[in-house]
């Protein structure tokens, strides 16, 4: 269920880039799909009531069989988080640039309507 | 050569990603007056990347980040198809720097542009080195970054509709392979792709894995600009400074979009008959529809542009026509045949459309125009760049004996022996279609009388001409490349050997 929710933002973001004409909103739907695709990553990590992955010294000294197998069926996966830390970082390159060739388009032709930015034909 | 015994190469991968890298964000330290300090620089760091990547040509290896072992860490593999592509992007990178020297002297912020130049080239050495998924696309959208902004350099009203336009459905294409990776993730619980690839060998396609794959497909392709994901290419490529086409066209869409798919669809899924055919599909689709769409542009790098698209359409095609035989479980020979002309023309377009659009770039600093209307009878006043253009034109218009024949050759041998006789009567054709394309270039642009505001145009000097005429060679000797033995069996066999022995890709990297 949660799944095609996020699936449903996925699908909204992508409507959103190819119908829109205001190049700031094509902007946004991009990165609605890309927070879509990040909280994808983000659930296949979650469990629902699962601890941090982090096992702290008290943990260690009471039996390490013990504390690994009661760990690995409660924490969570830790692998999607750093995906997601690197994703969001490389998304911040991307939309920097991005509105900032939308600003230096606006200083040229004085709109954010792509259908008036044709000048490439062919 | 067996990989299995050799466990590292004499060279240490990261240099490869490292040494671009490091020269930009160097680079930019540099003043304007230390302009020319940079241009070495930069020139120095590619032509050592070149150097570096002839001497991995037969050579296999992996590299274990941080001695982190598999699948705990990322790791970093050289096989036959990664140093054909490092080798692409060696040379053009190469010729496309010394081009720039001079070149780039019409814009302001050389270092800038430098600087961007030396991480699209570090993102792209990443990528076809990479053994991890996800490490794959963080350098393909440090390449893609670097190439959405280098292709708006210009700041004009065309480069920066184009370039909105490139990163619009650049990015889509980047999230499409997050999301790939994402579910990839999910099903397998592995990001090395030797071990995904062991996963889904065990347990089969299921619908998640199904949909990650068309998500890979369509995310490549976009990079690839294979035909129904096109629409951006013939617009971003014109419009970026002629060195930078000559990158884009050259090696960024192969080892971005090609490259890439190849390696997710034979190493990490496996062929099937329907990836196959839908390989052969978009190829055909792609070849066809762009030397249609280039016969009829006036804009010199326009048509370029979508003759890229078309020779492209070669590439995938042969590599799918392999792809579908071996799915079908029929004679590897012949597969082997297809891939091989597949790979070869990957090798020769990344010299001569560079070529193509370093002339087209030589043409435009002299006469100011890119509309081959208002041009004619540049032959006298360009010697250089006319003899160069001819070679390049009859290369990729697959005349004897310059490079582009040989691939095409194989192609249609390939497809012949497959008995697909329409795909081979489709290759001659468009290769026909080419060969109109490019006698319409030399007749508007080289013969014909010469406009009067024309007149006092002069050739372009020193690194420009020391750039063409070096690819000039090459697409003169690179027919040497299958025809002597030896040369053939330690660049382009290894690199089809790896397409072809498919999902024994995961026991390699997994033993070494």
């Amino acid at each position: 269920m949660l799944y095609a929710l996020c699936f449903l933002l996925f699908v909204i973001g992508l409507y959103c880039a190819v119908v829109k004409k205001n190049m700031v909103k094509i902007v946004i739907g991009i990165m609605v799909m890309e927070y879509a695709v990040n909280l994808f990553l983000i659930m296949l990590g979650y469990r629902i009531g699962g601890i941090a992955p982090i096992i702290d010294r008290g943990q260690l000294e009471s039996g390490t069989n013990q504390i690994t197998t009661a760990f690995l069926s409660s924490s969570v996966d830790p692998l999607p988080q750093a995906l997601v830390l690197t994703a969001i970082v490389i998304s911040l390159g991307s939309l920097a640039l991005m509105i900032s060739i939308c600003i230096r388009t606006y200083e040229k032709y004085g709109t954010f309507d792509i259908t008036e930015i044709r000048r490439l034909r062919g | 050569m067996s990989p299995s015994t050799t466990l590292g190469t004499s060279i240490p991968l990261p240099v490869f990603v490292a040494v671009p890298l490091v020269t930009a964000f160097l680079l930019p330290i540099f003043s304007r007056k230390g302009k020319t300090g940079a241009t070495v620089l930069a020139n120095l760091a590619t032509v050592s990347l070149l150097v570096l990547a002839v001497a991995s040509v037969g050579q296999s290896g992996v590299y274990e980040i941080g001695k982190w072992s598999i699948p705990l860490g990322i790791n970093l593999v050289l096989d036959g198809l990664s140093s054909l592509l490092l080798l692409a992007i060696g040379v053009v990178s190469t010729a496309a720097m010394l081009f720039s020297a001079r070149y780039m002297e019409q814009y302001t912020a050389k270092a800038k542009y430098l600087s961007l130049f030396m991480l699209m080239v570090a993102g792209m050495n990443g990528v076809v080195l990479s053994g991890d998924i996800f490490n794959l696309f963080v350098f393909l959208e440090i390449a893609s970054i670097a190439s959405y902004a280098l292709v708006g350099f210009g700041c004009e009203y065309e480069e920066l509709e184009a370039s909105f336009k490139y990163m619009v459905l650049g990015s889509i294409g980047s999230i499409f392979v997050l999301f790939g990776v994402a579910l990839v993730y999910g099903n397998t619980g592995s990001l090395n792709m030797a071990y995904i690839s062991k996963a889904i060998q065990s347990s089969g396609l299921n619908a998640g894995l199904g949909f990650a794959l068309c998500l890979f497909i369509a995310g490549f392709g976009l990079k690839a600009a294979l035909v129904p994901f096109h629409a951006w290419l013939p617009d971003a490529h014109p419009s970026a400074p002629a060195p930078i086409s000559a990158m884009l066209s050259g090696v960024l869409i192969k080892a971005l979009g090609v490259y890439a798919l190849t390696r997710v669809v034979f190493n990490v899924f496996g062929i099937s008959i329907s990836t196959g055919w839908l390989l052969i599909v978009l190829g055909l689709l792609s070849m066809v529809a762009g030397a249609f769409l280039a016969i009829g542009q006036w804009d010199l790098k326009r048509l370029m542009a979508y003759s890229s698209i078309s020779q492209l359409g070669y590439v995938v095609l042969g590599i799918g026509l392999g792809g579908l035989i071996i799915a079908r479980g029929g004679n590897l020979a012949w597969a082997s045949l297809a891939i091989l002309g597949g790979l070869f023309h990957l090798l020769n377009h990344a010299v001569y459309k560079s070529l193509l659009f370093l002339t087209s770039g030589s043409v435009e600093m002299s006469t100011g125009t890119r509309q081959m209307r208002q041009m004619g009878g540049l032959a006298e006043k360009m010697p250089v760049t006319r003899a160069t253009c001819i070679i390049a034109s009859a290369s990729i218009a697959g005349i004897p004996p310059f490079s582009g024949f040989w691939s095409k050759l194989i192609l249609v041998v390939a497809a012949i022996q497959a008995h697909f006789y329409w795909v081979a009567a489709i290759i001659v054709f468009v290769s026909l279609c080419t060969l109109i394309m490019y006698l319409k270039v030399q007749r508007y642009v080289f013969l014909g009388e010469l406009p009067e505001n024309l007149q006092q145009t002069k050739e372009n000097k020193n690194s420009m001409l020391v750039a063409m005429i070096f690819l000039a060679c090459l697409c003169v000797l690179m027919g040497l490349l299958v025809i002597v033995p030896s040369l053939r069996s330690h660049i382009l066999d290894p690199a089809v050997k790896v397409l072809t022995d498919g999902l024994e890709y995961s026991t390699k990297i997994i033993n070494m």
